[in-house]
């Protein structure tokens, strides 16, 4: 089995068990208000050291390249409000351009 | 029994509800599926796990993650993060699903962020509006994930295109609401630094994993 499949099999399996949690397994038990503050933060801290592993991660090395001004121009179209789609497209674009000049 | 005469809403009062918002998965959709098969996930495999995960982030974590050499535990780790919100969010809506376990197994699946979200704009959540809704986000992110495996299957060399740098740019967007208050920056901007620190010296994968202790802090008031 690729390493594909066996990602999309295992994250397909744990996410079916999460979303049935509580309808299923756990009934109308409320997550402790600690355990919940951290599941909170889970997603902005995953977010953002995703951005970093994207943008500058590499042969175990912090790589400063074509996909700095990319990601720092979608920065800029976020920041003015474009919508999601249009902040993906400005980083590919820009990131494209530098390395087909470069 | 007594029959029930309550005017509360069918499930196609749910489609319906989610029509307005379906523009949004129909173009993530498409996206993932065509960054997911550039970046060398094949078309079957990029629609089974929309199918499967139906979680956006989550999916676009694992697709990112193996695409810049991480390993398996890695992008595992990342999607299984991103997705741990779903227990907290199933557990608010533990009590509105009938019937037996198969089936609320089934239809619990229709739990996405914007399904929940609709489900309680009366106050109280409704299950006809979160199955509808999760009906409607399902169809059209399947749909869309296929449609878009057959545009990503046309590039010849998806690098060329800045997919790392897209991806990037989708997290970053994804980010920005949770940055509003003080204890997201603060857990994010950790979360920043044990990732620039550990690219250097960790395996890829490692440092995106370590930095989920940034959510620590959320043990701290």
């Amino acid at each position: 089995m690729s390493d594909a499949w066996i990602v999309v099999a295992v994250v397909g399996l744990v996410t079916i068990v999460f979303k049935s949690a509580g309808p299923v397994f756990l009934g109308r038990r409320a997550l402790p208000a600690r355990v919940r503050s951290m599941v909170d933060l889970l997603a902005p801290v995953m977010l953002m050291a995703l951005v970093v592993t994207q943008t500058f991660g590499g042969n175990e090395e912090l790589q400063v390249d074509a996909r700095v001004p990319g990601v720092a121009a979608a920065a800029v179209a976020i920041w003015l409000r474009a919508p999601v789609i249009v902040a993906m497209v400005v980083a590919g674009a820009v990131t494209g351009l530098v390395r087909a000049l470069a | 029994m007594p029959v029930e005469t309550r005017s509360t809403p069918r499930i196609r009062d749910g489609v319906r509800a989610a029509i307005p918002l379906a523009p949004s998965p129909i173009l993530f959709g498409l996206s993932f599926g065509v960054l997911a098969e550039a970046a060398g996930f094949g078309a079957v495999t990029v629609v089974v796990m929309s199918a499967t995960t139906f979680a956006g982030a989550a999916q676009f974590a694992a697709v990112s993650v193996l695409d810049v050499g991480g390993t398996v535990a890695a992008a595992v780790l990342a999607a299984v993060f991103l997705n741990a919100r779903y227990v907290a969010i199933s557990l608010t809506v533990a009590s509105i699903f009938p019937g037996g376990r198969f089936r609320r197994l089934v239809e619990s699946q229709a739990i996405v962020d914007e399904s929940w979200a609709l489900s309680g704009r009366s106050g109280h959540f409704e299950w006809p509006i979160l199955v509808g809704a999760g009906l409607l986000f399902y169809v059209v992110w399947v749909g869309s994930t296929a449609l878009g495996t057959v545009v990503g299957g046309v590039f010849e060399d998806p690098n060329a295109l800045g997919l790392d740098a897209a991806f990037a740019a989708l997290f970053l967007a994804l980010a920005v609401p949770y940055l509003r208050n003080r204890r997201g920056r603060q857990a994010a901007a950790l979360a920043v630094a044990i990732t620039l620190v550990l690219i250097p010296i960790a395996p890829a994968g490692v440092p995106l994993i370590a930095a989920s202790a940034a959510c620590l802090l959320g043990l701290s008031r």
